[in-house]
């Protein structure tokens, strides 16, 4: 029974991108666990490697220049990185399903919503054309989707921003996921949409009793729908627990800083907080820990040793001995 | 949609206007005369040069004359000035001739292009991809005159078939089916030369609007939905790929009054391209103008024609 209340687990993922004059290592060891009907959140910065490990777990990563050069991805019992492409086809969609970041772009421009959402339950199901069209209309009534009896028949550009998402969302539901993976999915949209969508994600997970994997830099969603998150830096993970541990006893000099430069209201007027520094390209990452150069805790050790994960209890992960000894000496 | 096509159609008609004028004053500027008003041709004295002149109304001013071409036009009145002959009928005759050249042309353009362009695209890199980038700027490099004498030399020394004119001289006492393979035979090397250039250029075309498409976020969706590559290919890319050409089909319809100047003269293919280029010799002022004329609505049609498949073909784009 425990070990199969583990749906998803990736174990020391690594991906790499291959051009003529380098090599980019987008994600360099990756590992994380989503438990069923759990809401995990991957947060990190653009180009750390949140995205590219979530299109790995269903094989879409373009190879080339793309490779998977490492690690284990576990769905239900077997390892997805030793499917085929044809085995991949009958897990995407139908027991992994994707929501994408940009609804506009991610829906195809010539087709009609329910053809669009129809296509993906006939690949994975025997139904006739009637009960097809009749599941659609259901699918885009559960999300939330006025008049969907006319609606099915929309194409894309008559969809507003959130209309089209909630339409990407119905896509995904379509054939009842074990685990969605939402990479961005409010980011293009206005704040108002964002919660709306955010909302609709929360009730949907548990009438279905689904898990999630949810791929955003806004910490504000994190703390809205997680149950544990995973904090990505330059394609490594460095720091994992639950979303109380994260929020409220952060061990990763990162993640401090990631929660110190959120507006609250005590810091109503006074200069928000912000990170020295930039992303270090993929390509050129310093050696030791990769945060170092922009780390006001960093010690000698830190340019030299790539940080072990320390384990501070009860499933709360961080790749920063400097802080873990500094706590250890304190007990 | 009717709006659509009533405002089309008079936009187009303004613009028919506008081109007759200027087609008209630009024939008139080139330099040189009608031979047969030639004054440096011996043959002619000044008075038959003087009659001529009045005859084909050279000796009014240039809006006159202009009226009375077009008068004669819609009227069906045009003579060619070289053999006084209906221009229309000669058209006519030359079109017919063209015609299968044009349209066994368009054909192997069309269907080559598309299934070279997309598998390029799909196989990006690949040994098939790059030799059919190799060839196509091959053909794009070597000028089809030259081309289309090293295939001749081919032809007629390893095949032993005629490949000059429209039919072999003297077929006339031969069976149908010799007859027919022989029109065949006489047909397919101007035609293929005539779509070489187009097949390069139209395939290295779709491979990359292919490509364009390929990177688009909705075919990652595709594929994320469990999609097999076929469908993630040649429903949802190509269907998106594909609507640009849609305004090219239309404009294939010109093609058929051109014709090749260069390919119908090295095979003494009488065509249309040929007519025009020797009416364009002989300053046959009614003839080129006539050409002219024609292909500009045709050009307008086809342009029409375009506008209305686009408007049933992409969704976003409805009145």
């Amino acid at each position: 029974m425990l070990k199969n209340d583990i749906l998803l687990s990736v174990a020391n993922l690594k991906v790499y991108f291959r051009s003529p004059d380098k090599l980019s290592r987008a994600v360099d060891g990756v590992s994380y666990e989503v438990r069923r009907e759990q809401t995990v959140c991957i947060v990190g910065e653009s180009g750390c490697g949140k995205t590219v490990s979530a299109l790995s777990i269903l094989g879409l990563i373009p190879q080339p220049p793309g490779e998977i050069a490492g690690g284990r991805i576990m769905f239900d019992g077997e390892d997805l990185l030793t499917r085929s492409d044809e085995e991949l086809q009958k897990i995407r969609g139908n027991h992994i399903a994707m929501v994408f970041q940009e609804p506009l772009t991610s829906l195809n421009p010539v087709f009609k919503i329910g053809d669009q959402i129809g296509e993906a339950i006939r690949i994975h199901q025997n139904l006739d054309e009637k009960a097809l069209q009749e599941r659609c209309i259901q699918l885009l009534k559960n999300v939330g989707i006025q008049s969907p009896k006319e609606r099915v028949n929309a194409y894309p550009h008559q969809l507003s921003g959130g209309q089209r998402q909630r339409v990407m969302i119905a896509m995904a539901l379509a054939c009842d996921p074990d685990l969605v993976i939402a990479d961005e999915p409010t980011t293009a949209l206005d704040v108002t949409v964002q919660a709306q969508i955010l909302k609709l994600f929360r009730t949907l997970q548990q009438e279905r009793s689904m898990s999630v994997l949810y791929i955003t830099h806004d910490l504000g969603v994190v703390a809205n729908v997680a149950d544990r998150v995973n904090v990505m830096y330059a394609g490594i993970i460095v720091e994992q627990g639950s979303t109380r541990h994260i929020f409220k006893d952060a061990q990763h000099p990162y993640t401090q800083g990631l929660l110190a430069s959120l507006p609250t209201r005590s810091k109503r007027g006074k200069r928000l907080h912000s990170i020295p520094g930039t992303v270090p390209d993929p390509a050129y990452k310093p050696r030791g820990c990769p945060f170092h150069p922009r780390c006001s805790h960093a010690i000698r050790t830190c340019r030299e040793e790539y940080p072990a994960m320390c384990d501070f209890g009860d499933g709360h992960l961080s790749r920063c001995p400097v802080i873990y000894e500094r706590e250890i000496r304190s007990v | 949609m009717l709006s659509f096509i009533g405002r089309s159609v008079v936009q187009k008609i303004v613009t028919l206007f506008f081109v007759s004028i200027i087609s008209f004053l630009i024939i008139h500027l080139a330099p040189g005369e009608p031979s047969q008003v030639d004054p440096l041709n011996p043959k002619f004295t000044p008075e038959m040069v003087e009659r001529f002149r009045q005859e084909f109304h050279l000796d009014k001013p240039l809006y006159v004359q202009y009226l009375y071409f077009y008068r004669d036009l819609f009227t069906g009145r045009t003579v060619s000035w070289k053999d006084n002959r209906s221009v229309m009928v000669k058209i006519w005759e030359r079109f017919l001739n063209s015609l299968p050249l044009f349209i066994v042309g368009t054909i192997l353009t069309w269907t080559l292009s598309f299934p070279i362009g997309i598998r390029s695209a799909i196989f990006r890199g690949r040994v098939f991809d790059r030799s059919a980038t190799f060839i196509s700027y091959l053909l794009i490099s070597i000028p089809g005159f030259f081309f289309a004498y090293v295939l001749i030399i081919l032809v007629v020394t390893y095949f032993h078939v005629p490949v000059i004119g429209m039919e072999t001289f003297g077929m006339g006492e031969a069976s149908w089916p010799s007859m027919a393979m022989d029109r065949v035979w006489h047909l397919l090397l101007p035609s293929l030369l005539g779509a070489t250039g187009g097949i390069a250029v139209l395939s290295r075309y779709v491979r990359s609007q292919m490509l364009e498409v390929e990177g688009q976020d909705f075919v990652r969706t595709a594929r994320a939905k469990g999609l097999p590559p076929d469908d993630v290919h040649y429903k949802h890319a190509l269907r998106n790929a594909l609507l640009p050409f849609v305004t090219m089909f239309g404009l294939i319809l010109p093609g058929l009054i051109g014709g090749s100047v260069i390919i119908e003269s090295i095979f003494s293919w009488p065509g249309m391209g040929r007519m025009a280029y020797e009416a364009i010799l002989a300053r046959d002022y009614p003839v080129i103008l006539t050409v002219n004329f024609v292909s500009a609505v045709l050009v307008l049609i086809g342009t029409f024609i375009s506008d209305v498949l686009y408007l049933m073909v992409d969704p976003r784009i409805r009145m």
